[in-house]
């Protein structure tokens, strides 16, 4: 018996002074009130609001998702003009947020760990730049990280036009990357035909083939005691097989550089200074917390084991990768799941620099022309919600694979 | 999704409640000052000046319409939108009404609820580049990058343009004005598009307008004028009939500073019935006779307030063109004050 005040006999009968006296019941009733509360309360609210709509004349409809959009965007990574429909404008809208959000990711990523390892170096200066790097970074809002980067970029950096003439004041690096004040432009791949997908079929291969060449390494040493070497035959098979195939092929996949014509650059990719500034104002802002969540998960592992992989004669950077890193993600993983959500959440202040994210068509230019702030709101909250649930969903089973295995 | 519409649903039922108030009137007499919405910053249009106080061609209307509501051309909060605010801060009830060089429309009058009294400036859509980019007309922007301020009727004519031209372009929107003079002046963009009396406006701040050019095309009809929400007609009226006030002063040779002397006595019957000698027209609207004179009173006429603002003789230097009045060859026309 749980309660303190069990009433012993069960033989009493009921009586309906007991659904607050009896602590069998108490907790139910209160619950069942607390519900009914809440039910009352938000139908208020939403009934207030429908009524207040339609005395204001407005209704809920989503006819206008169906209607020609009648602006433009810049970067359009499917097919979008501006007679397409708003439902389309959102979707491109949809990818943009999904593609800063995806880069940004893995840079915050990149940049966090190496920061959170540096920062627990040996070496003052070292250790000393990370703790600056990553008070400076945590310590000032994101906005005005991307406004910081955005405006500098866009007064530092030439026009396209200083490119021209017989001095130019302006050069591209390596005669193939040009990096002006409207975004950086970088040589695109150019496939030709049926021999590019043969090609870059064969560099897929190569990749999946080193995987399972250091799987197999990995096994063979743990199953019978051998070592083969890992570094140069994985460079081997990366390349080997790619540049056989290039030349065999007869060059099938070439680069082809941006190059200044009439007023902007043409050909090649064009990283624009919006996607440049909220990727990396992004990527170094969150870049800064990963880092510390590297060094808690990182700290969190007893110097007992470094000192036991020390004593077995494991260098400094296999006690790294090899003992503290894979145990020190158990602690890490749960805290970057969240840094990833803020990253998806954040990336809606692209309409700062103008970066045309969902939150800048639906939520923005969308909503604006329509006039249809309700239902543009609530579509753009389902967004979120369901890339920031399934981000949490892929991650929470990576957690699951690298968390103690319970026996 | 259930969670979320109805989380969505609380987070508007504030913003409903305020849009379902009636007599608009009341609340500002009651409050004391008039809210009206206006630019973040357009010269000549709207802007506070070195010592914070807002002047401008739409504040003026603002100010007519609390010297006529309130009685004192001061009695106004402004209150700065964005392209993007402005609609919804006016539907919510935050202001009472808005003049901000917003564009009258068939949607924003019939679907977005609003309702536009009339006509303060016609306006045009203009790009302005710099000289020497060697670009006569608007027609040579093939693949050019424009600057664009987002939320604005701009950008659609902007797709228009283009589309109908059969020519690229590669838009850069932004949030306001002064962030896309900002860019345009970085060379971010070749070319910077909004109404061509905005255009004059921020040409004449820059360092040294006569490096920048307004192409000769105009691409659009931008009739600009104050709005108010729909539902409340009376209060409609008083904005409208504020501003057919100015411009029927102007029609009527009124100004600023013959109005006490018209006041005393005037041959001309609608003088006497605009300034409130004759006739019962203040009442009509819920105000005392004295409404009208007391709008002309506070920057003047229409034409006593586009010369101070906007007109030739300020560093904006726009000419009357469309805006004077019909008896110039303008296409201002006020219905009669009778």
């Amino acid at each position: 018996m749980s309660t303190l005040s069990d009433p012993g006999t069960g033989n009493e009968g009921f009586h309906i002074g007991k659904l607050l006296s009896d602590t069998r019941y108490r907790s139910y009733t209160l619950q069942f009130i607390t519900l009914l509360a809440l039910i009352f309360g938000l139908s208020y609210l939403v009934n207030n609001l429908l009524t207040n709509l339609s005395e204001a004349g407005l209704n809920i409809s989503w006819d206008f998702l169906g209607e020609p959009a009648g602006y433009d965007i810049n970067q359009r990574p499917i097919e979008y003009d501006s007679q397409s429909t708003h439902a389309r404008a959102s979707i491109v809208g949809a990818i943009n947020t999904l593609i800063v959000a995806f880069l940004a990711c893995i840079s915050a990523t990149l940049i966090g760990v190496v920061a959170g390892v540096l920062r627990l170096s040996n070496n003052w200066l070292v250790s000393k730049m990370m703790a600056f790097y990553v008070e400076a970074f945590r310590n000032v809002p994101v906005l005005i990280w991307i406004l910081i980067i955005f405006l500098a970029m866009s007064g530092a950096l030439p026009q396209p036009r200083d490119f021209r003439g017989e001095v130019p004041e302006a050069t591209m690096l390596f005669d193939m990357i040009a990096f002006t004040n409207r975004g950086v432009y970088i040589p695109s791949f150019v496939n030709d035909g049926a021999a590019a997908v043969v090609f870059w079929g064969v560099l897929v291969a190569s990749l999946v083939g080193v995987f399972a060449y250091r799987r197999y390494a990995t096994k063979l040493l743990f199953d019978t005691g051998r070592l083969l070497p890992m570094g140069w035959p994985s460079v081997a098979i990366l390349i080997v097989p790619g540049l056989l195939a290039f030349f065999i092929l007869g060059r099938p996949v070439g680069l082809e550089s941006p190059e200044l014509k009439g007023f902007n650059f043409t050909g090649g990719i064009h990283l624009r200074l919006s996607l440049i500034a909220l990727w990396f104002a992004l990527a170094i802002y969150t870049g800064a917390f990963i880092a510390e969540n590297v060094r808690a998960g990182i700290q969190a592992i007893s110097k007992g084991q470094t000192e036991a992989a020390a004593s077995l004669g494991l260098r400094p950077g296999r006690i790294m990768n090899l003992v503290v890193l894979p145990q020190a993600l158990r602690v890490i993983i749960p805290p970057l799941i969240s840094q990833y959500l803020n990253i998806t959440k954040n990336s809606s202040l692209a309409i700062a620099v103008g970066y045309m994210d969902i939150t800048g068509t639906l939520g923005g230019i969308t909503l604006n022309q329509t006039g249809r702030a309700i239902e543009c709101i609530l579509l753009l909250m389902l967004f979120y919600l369901i890339v920031s649930l399934t981000i949490s969903s892929v991650m929470n089973v990576y957690n699951n694979s690298v968390k103690l295995k319970e026996r | 999704m259930k969670k979320s519409v109805i989380l969505g649903a609380m987070t508007v039922a504030g913003l409903a409640a305020g849009a379902a108030s009636a007599a608009t009137l009341d609340d500002v007499q009651a409050r004391g000052t008039l809210n009206c919405g206006v630019t973040t910053g357009v010269p000549g249009f709207g802007e506070p000046d070195a010592d914070g106080v807002w002047q401008g061609f739409d504040v003026a209307v603002c100010r007519a319409v609390a010297a006529a509501v309130l009685g004192d051309g001061d009695a106004v909060e402004f209150v700065p939108t964005t392209g993007k605010t402005r609609f919804t801060a006016l539907a919510s009830g935050e202001i009472d009404m808005l003049a901000r060089n917003t564009t009258w429309t068939f949607s924003r009058d019939v679907d977005l609820k609003f309702e536009f009294v009339g006509v303060n400036y016609y306006d045009g859509q203009g790009f302005m580049v710099p000289s020497d980019l060697g670009v006569t007309s608007a027609a040579d922007l093939d693949g050019a990058t424009v600057c664009i301020q987002t939320g604005t009727t701009t950008e659609l004519n902007l797709a228009d343009y283009f589309r109908a031209n059969g020519i690229t372009y590669e838009p850069v929107p932004v949030e306001t004005g002064s962030e896309a003079t900002q860019l345009f002046l970085a060379g971010s963009c070749d070319v910077y598009t909004t109404d061509r009396s905005a255009l004059a406006a921020q040409r004449a701040n820059f360092p040294t307008p006569s490096d920048y050019m307004v192409l000769p095309e105009v691409v659009s009809k931008e009739p600009l004028g104050p709005l108010v929400r729909h539902g409340d007609s009376d209060w409609g009226d008083i904005v409208r009939w504020t501003l057919n006030a100015l411009i029927t002063a102007e029609e009527l040779g009124v100004t600023s500073e013959n109005i006490e002397e018209l006041s005393g006595g005037s041959s001309n019957p609608e003088v006497e019935r605009l300034v409130g000698s004759a006739g019962t027209l203040g009442e009509m609207l819920g105000l005392d006779a004295e409404w009208a004179k007391r709008a002309i009173m506070v920057g003047g006429n229409y034409g006593e307030i586009f010369a101070s603002n906007i007109g030739e003789d300020t560093n904006i230097g726009l000419a009357r063109g469309l805006n004077a009045q019909w008896t110039d060859g303008g296409l201002l026309y006020s219905p009669p004050f009778r």
